[in-house]
């Protein structure tokens, strides 16, 4: 964690760049500065921007993993500095629980979102905290059956917030789910933003699809027969995924139930090469692509009332596909072949106002593929073709310019985390295919699957309840 | 002397006989003989033409009973290798669906197959190397494998009679990294749905 730290060193050219190309932009990070010239980039990493953070170490009280996992939410939040304590417990000069109560007062206002709290044992040696570089510091007690996340306020020296949660048993299968919506509520009571902890990436691998963590853990096999899957997709409400399946010479889109595993085809498919879904924000309409005779087209369906197949675009000599959906439900963003080599368009959502989307130079420029919508609307991430291998970009819908983010190796697939400033992508960086994250705030990547071989990722929303309990 | 006498008148007789004193008779045996003589030719034509198309249908027989022993004995053998005639893959460039000129006479050869035999019935997998992206090979290889339809439809064969499909880069045919791979892997695969147990050589 102090390795976040480092990184302060790192791009001194990256703020260099920041100067003369582009006024600060939030799409600013990059994972190299080994990029072609002409591309516009940018590296800004701001040391002491981010708060310190300590997760208060404890002895005993069998909440070690509850506190490893969140130690690791909100160091892979991005958002603070995790501060390791050199000496371990030596440093906390207040023993917890049983002695102090020296900031009593300041408890009072300790409020949380599953009901009643007061933080108990709270005495911290904020001072020494402070001299650390710490802003905050989170300590997780067990009371009873009920487990307690302190967040203090260091310069404050008080408790900014105290947060309750009925933790299943380590070994449950909620139990991930539940202590990274602890590390959520953590990271909200400190920034005030909502955090990814809770979040899970679906992606294909040996033709399955796969859910996984956001922090690498808990992996399972999601697809539900042995045919080939490809596209899974998140439905907004997190509970529901789509994915497409080879099956008789044709690609079947099926929407699956998160919870219960239950599937179902979508009605129209099956006559033709269906593919890459995408739900609309309000979960009434399916978009996708089918490949007939007459090339690749748009077509969005009711989900709701399995009804209503609407063709949106009529290329022709052009193939059209992967579409996204503004947040907003408004536009769709896809892929399109009219201008040669496939770019990225966009279209009202009712398949009008098509126009080209992110700028290329004609016949200087690779293909791009593969947007996807940010989930605040301001970006579109795809993957374009530069000298023959495949690298991350993210385009500004305002002032519609691109950036490249990625040099190393291939990296392709890129797909948003809810807080819209994480990526995750598929890279040959290690030396084969495997999944990797980016923060696109702090250029800070980390590899979320050490496998080989994973390919086509989605970030789901925030699940605000363990799916699999909630069918 | 008396024989001689005798040898002599027989010989006068028989000059007097022979002086064309007599036409008609001269005339008529000749007509008469001409006719029975055509007869006889085209008698004689037809029995060598009846014998001629017996030796002939026997010749016909024959090779037909060879050619069913051929084909029986090496029934297998013919039929694997029309199979691998309509079978037979074509390439395509990188990012391209277009049908490279060095493939047309692969495909004739498939419309002649088609051609022989109206029950066959074939499916078309339009493939993709590794190096695109992923979803957007589906839409290149069903490019691909539209080509090759057109191709064989605008060549007379029913369109219905082929159905195409698209797995983009999902099922390579070469693992590896490199052209020599990646060149293989771009590629039309033809496979009978219906109508190939007997299959006829094109004529």
């Amino acid at each position: 964690m102090r390795a976040a730290r480092r990184l302060g060193g790192l791009p001194v050219c990256g703020c260099a760049v920041l100067l003369t190309a582009q006024p600060l932009n939030r799409l600013t990070a990059q994972d190299t500065t080994a990029i072609d010239r002409g591309v516009r980039i940018g590296i800004i990493y701001r040391p002491g921007v981010r708060p310190g953070l300590v997760i208060l170490p404890r002895k005993g009280g069998g909440l070690d993993s509850v506190r490893a996992i969140v130690a690791r939410d909100l160091d892979y939040s991005d958002r603070f500095e995790v501060i390791t304590l050199p000496g371990g417990d030596s440093i906390r000069l207040a023993t917890p629980g049983s002695t102090g109560r020296t900031t009593a007062g300041s408890t009072r206002r300790a409020t949380a979102a599953t009901g009643t709290s007061v933080a108990q044992g709270t005495s911290l040696n904020y001072p020494l905290y402070q001299a650390l570089g710490a802003d905050f510091a989170l300590d997780v007690t067990a009371a009873g059956d009920t487990t307690v996340a302190t967040l203090h306020d260091i310069a404050a020296a008080s408790v900014r917030r105290s947060v309750r949660a009925h933790l299943p048993p380590p070994g449950d299968a909620d139990f991930r789910q539940a202590v990274h919506r602890l590390a959520d509520q953590a990271l909200q009571a400190a920034l005030g933003t909502p955090g990814i902890a809770a979040t899970r990436i679906l992606f294909v691998r040996d033709g399955k699809v796969y859910q996984i963590d956001q922090d690498g853990a808990d992996m399972k096999l999601v697809s539900s027969t042995d045919r080939q899957a490809m596209s899974p997709a998140w439905g907004a409400d997190g509970r529901h995924f789509a994915y497409m399946e080879f099956q008789a010479g044709k690609g079947w889109l099926y929407l699956q139930d998160m919870g219960s595993g239950k599937r179902m085809a979508v009605s129209t498919t099956g006559t033709a090469l269906d593919f890459t879904p995408a739900f609309s924000p309000d979960g009434q309409t399916m978009a996708f692509s089918r490949a007939t005779e007459e090339g690749t087209d748009l077509y969005t369906i009711n989900i709701k009332n399995n009804c209503c197949l609407r063709r949106l675009t009529v290329g022709r000599f052009s193939d059209n596909l992967s579409p996204t959906f503004s947040p907003d439900g408004q536009r769709i963003a896809f892929v399109s072949t009219r201008p040669g080599l496939p770019q990225i368009y966009v279209m009202a959502a009712d398949g009008t106002d098509q126009q080209l989307f992110a700028p290329f130079d004609y016949g200087v420029t690779g293909s791009s593929n593969a947007p996807e919508w940010s989930p605040d609307g301001q970006s579109v991430a795809f993957h374009r073709d530069v000298a023959g291998t495949l690298q991350v970009f993210v385009l500004d819908v305002r002032t519609r310019t691109v950036r490249q983010l990625t040099s190393v190796g291939r990296n392709e697939d890129p797909t948003w985390a809810p807080d819209s400033r994480h990526l995750a992508f598929v890279s040959d960086r290690s030396g084969y295919r495997q999944l990797w994250i980016i923060d696109l705030d702090t250029g800070r990547i980390r590899p979320l699957l050490q496998q080989s071989g994973a390919r086509l990722p989605a970030w789901s929303p925030r699940l605000s309840e363990a799916p699999s309990s909630t069918p | 002397m008396k024989s001689v006498s005798w040898l002599l008148v027989i010989g006068l007789g028989v000059a007097v006989a022979a002086c064309p004193s007599n036409p008609p008779p001269q005339n008529t045996t000749p007509v008469i003989d001409t006719a029975a003589e055509n007869q006889r030719v085209r008698d004689s034509i037809a029995a060598a033409q009846a014998e001629a198309d017996r030796l002939a249908r026997e010749e016909r027989d024959r090779i037909a009973r060879q050619r069913e022993a051929d084909s029986l004995a090496a029934l297998s053998r013919n039929a694997e290798g029309v199979r691998n005639t309509l079978a037979a893959m074509i390439h395509f460039d990188l990012d391209k669906s277009n049908i490279r000129s060095d493939d047309m006479g692969a495909l004739d050869q498939k419309v002649a197959i088609l051609q022989a035999n109206s029950e066959l019935r074939i499916r078309i997998a339009g493939h993709c190397d590794e190096r695109g992206s992923d979803e957007y090979n589906l839409a290149l290889g069903n490019r691909r494998a539209q080509s090759a339809k057109q191709y064989l439809v605008s060549h007379g064969i029913d369109a219905s009679r082929i159905e195409t499909q698209s797995w983009g880069e999902e099922r390579p045919l070469v693992d590896g990294h490199d052209e020599s791979a990646w060149s293989q892997n771009r590629r039309d695969e033809f496979e009978i749905i219906s109508g190939g147990d007997n299959l006829r050589r094109p004529s």
